[in-house]
C-alpha cells in the first residue's frame, strides 16, 4: 500500500437540530486499502457516508473524496466514485447487460469501452449464458456480485459499499470478498460497512463508530491485541456496548 | 405432540415455474428454540408464511399447536405471534399506538403482558411517541417483536429478526429469547448469520428450498468428518489464491484472519507448497468447525 490518501476527513460534523448525528471526526484512507466502517445501528455510519459521497453537506469539519472537497465539489466526487448497497443496486426490470450498458453510459464511458469491458465482464463473473436474463430472476448473491462489478466499472478511485453482503450465502459472500480484493489489488480504495464480523477481519483497516465518534482505528490484529480479544466481535461488543444512543 | 409438524411439504410459485420448498419435514416441540439458517432464497419465509396459514402448501401437511395449517387456520392465528422479515406495522402510528392496536386486537391490553415485552419495550419506551415509520432499523425489529408478543402467544414466529441489527444489539435479541423459552414460549426464528445457530436448540440448515441437516449444533458440527485446518499469512489474498491452485486442496475459504483449508496428504506439503509461491508469514494450526464450515461443506458442488 503506498501513501496516496484519497479519503480525509478532519473534524467532519454533521447536526440535525440539536442532534449531533457525526461528531467530530478524522481520519485518512489511502489508495487500494480496504477500510472497513464499523459502528452500531445509529452511531452516525450511514450519515458519515452520505457526506463522503457528496449527497449530504457538512455542518462544519473538512472532508476531500478523491481529492475533491465535501463542500464544493459534490459532483466531481460522484463521477470519481461507484456506490451500492444491499438496498440499491440495479435495476431489476433490466437485463444484466442493459444494467451494464445504463451505468456505463451514466458515468461516460465511451460505447466502444462499454462494449469491450461488458464481455470481460462477463466472462469474469461466468454469467455469460446469462447475459440476457432479466436481473430480477438472479439469486441474491449473484445480483450483488454484478452490482459490485457494475459500481467499479467506470474504474473509480473509490468504490462505497454499504452492508453488501447482508443475507448472502457463506459461500457467494466469499466471492464478493474475492472481488473486494481484486479491486483493492487494482489500487481501487475499498470503504466497506458490514455486520459480519469475520468481514471485519478481511480488511487492512477499521474504524469503529460509537454515537457519532470513531471510538477505535486500527488494524485488525491491533484491535484484537489492545482489547484482549480472540475475534472482532468481541471488540466490536467491549467497544459497543457502552453506547448511549442504541438507535 | 409437537407443537410444529412439518411433513412433506411442497411449495412452488408463479405456476410452479419457481420451487420455493421441496419436500421439507422438521418437528418442533413444546418450549423449543428452533433456528431456520440459510441465505436469503432458500425458503425460509415461504415456511413461516405457511405455519402462519398465510399459504397454502402444494402438496404436504403441516400443523401448528395440533392445528392443520389449512383447515384450522383461524384456531392457528389466534394463538401464535408472527414476526415477518418485512417491516409491517403501521408507519403512520406511534410507538405507543402500534402495541396498543395489537393488544387490543388480541383482547388483551399491555399492562397484562408487559413482564413479557419489559426488557425489550423499556429500550425503545424513550421514543414511545415517535412514529414507527421514522425509527430506525434496530428499533424497527424491537417493535415489532413487542407486537408480536403482547397476547402471550403460544408459539412466536421471528423471521430473520437481526437482519440488519449490529452484534451488540443481535447478542441482546437472543438473550431476550432464551428468557422467553423459559415462559415456555415455542420459537421459530430464522437468521441468515450461521454464527447464531448456536443459540438455538437445534437448527435446521436450509438452501435452496431443501433442508441440508437437521440437529443440535454440536452434532452438526460433530458430523463434520475431514481435518480442517486454520491458515494465516501476510498477504491474505495471495494466499486464497495460492490455496486454490494447490493440488490436494478439497477446498479453502477466508474465514475471519484465517483461511479454512480441507487438504487431502499431510499439511506440511501444502506449507512448503505455500513457501515455494513466495508467500510469507505462514501460521498453521488445527480447528474445529463451526456451523458455517459445515454449511459450507453440505452446500459446496465442486
Amino acid at each position: 500500500m503506498n501513501n496516496n490518501i484519497v479519503i480525509h476527513a478532519h473534524d467532519l460534523t454533521k447536526k440535525f437540530g440539536n442532534f449531533t448525528a457525526v461528531d467530530h471526526i478524522s481520519f485518512e484512507v489511502g489508495t487500494g486499502e480496504i477500510f472497513g466502517f464499523l459502528g452500531a445501528n445509529g452511531a452516525g455510519k450511514t450519515t458519515a457516508m452520505r457526506m463522503l459521497c457528496g449527497l449530504s453537506h457538512p455542518t462544519s469539519g473538512e472532508a476531500s473524496v478523491a481529492g475533491y472537497n465535501v463542500y464544493k465539489q459534490q459532483e466531481q466526487i460522484k463521477k470519481n466514485i461507484g456506490y451500492m448497497s444491499q438496498k440499491f443496486s440495479l435495476y431489476e426490470d433490466l437485463t444484466i447487460v442493459e444494467n451494464i450498458q445504463f451505468y456505463g453510459g451514466i458515468y461516460g464511458v465511451k460505447p466502444k469501452e462499454i462494449k469491450e469491458r461488458t464481455q470481460i465482464l462477463l466472462k469474469k463473473l461466468n454469467i455469460e449464458n446469462q447475459a440476457k436474463s432479466l436481473v430480477g430472476s438472479l439469486p441474491l448473491g449473484w445480483k450483488q456480485k454484478l452490482a459490485f462489478s457494475v459500481a467499479i466499472f467506470h474504474e473509480p478511485k473509490i468504490v462505497f459499499l454499504d452492508e453488501p453482503t447482508s443475507g448472502v450465502d457463506p459461500i457467494t459472500r466469499r466471492q464478493f470478498w474475492e472481488l473486494i480484493y481484486e479491486a483493492g489489488n487494482q489500487g481501487i480504495t475499498v470503504f466497506v460497512t458490514t455486520h459480519y464480523m469475520d468481514e471485519a477481519e478481511y480488511c487492512n483497516r477499521i474504524s469503529l463508530m460509537v454515537d457519532g465518534k470513531i471510538a477505535a482505528m486500527d488494524t485488525p490484529a491491533n484491535l484484537k491485541q489492545q482489547h484482549s480479544a480472540d475475534n472482532m466481535g468481541d471488540v466490536f461488543y467491549a467497544l459497543a456496548r457502552g453506547a448511549k444512543r442504541s438507535e | 405432540m409437537n407443537t410444529i409438524e412439518v411433513k412433506d411439504i411442497n411449495k412452488s410459485y408463479e405456476k410452479g415455474k419457481v420451487t420455493a420448498l421441496k419436500n421439507v419435514s422438521f418437528n418442533v416441540g413444546k418450549g423449543e428454540l428452533f433456528g431456520l439458517i440459510g441465505p436469503d432464497g432458500a425458503g425460509k419465509t415461504t415456511i413461516f408464511r405457511l405455519l402462519t396459514t398465510l399459504l397454502i402448501p402444494d402438496s404436504g401437511e403441516a400443523k401448528v399447536l395440533g392445528y392443520d395449517i389449512v383447515k384450522d387456520y383461524k384456531q392457528i392465528r389466534n394463538l401464535v405471534g408472527y414476526m415477518p422479515g418485512k417491516f409491517s406495522l403501521y408507519a403512520d402510528l406511534t410507538i405507543e399506538e402500534n402495541l396498543n392496536f395489537f393488544a387490543t386486537l388480541f383482547g388483551t391490553t399491555i399492562e397484562e403482558n408487559y413482564h413479557l415485552i419489559k426488557d425489550i419495550y423499556e429500550q425503545i419506551a424513550p421514543f414511545k411517541k415517535r412514529r414507527a415509520g421514522k425509527l430506525s432499523g434496530g428499533m424497527k425489529q424491537k417493535l415489532a417483536l413487542c407486537c408480536a408478543l403482547i397476547h402471550k402467544p403460544e408459539v412466536l414466529f421471528l423471521d430473520e429478526p437481526t437482519t440488519g441489527i449490529d452484534p451488540v444489539s443481535r447478542v441482546e435479541l437472543w438473550d431476550m429469547l432464551q428468557k422467553l423459552k423459559t415462559e415456555g414460549i415455542t420459537i421459530l426464528a430464522s437468521t441468515p448469520y450461521m454464527d447464531e445457530a448456536v443459540r438455538c436448540d437445534r437448527v435446521a440448515l436450509i438452501q435452496e428450498g431443501e433442508i441440508l441437516n437437521i440437529d443440535t449444533p454440536d452434532n452438526i458440527t460433530g458430523q463434520f468428518n475431514k481435518k480442517l485446518y486454520a491458515i494465516k499469512a501476510g498477504n491474505m489474498y495471495a494466499l486464497l489464491k495460492a490455496l486454490k491452485q494447490y493440488p490436494e486442496t478439497d477446498n479453502s475459504y477466508a474465514f475471519g484472519e484465517y483461511a479454512h483449508v480441507i487438504v487431502n496428504g499431510d499439511v506440511e506439503n501444502l506449507k512448503s507448497f505455500l513457501e515455494k509461491q513466495g508467500i510469507s508469514g505462514i501460521e498453521v494450526r488445527n480447528t474445529l468447525p463451526t456451523i458455517e464450515d459445515t454449511f459450507i461443506a453440505e452446500s459446496y458442488k465442486p
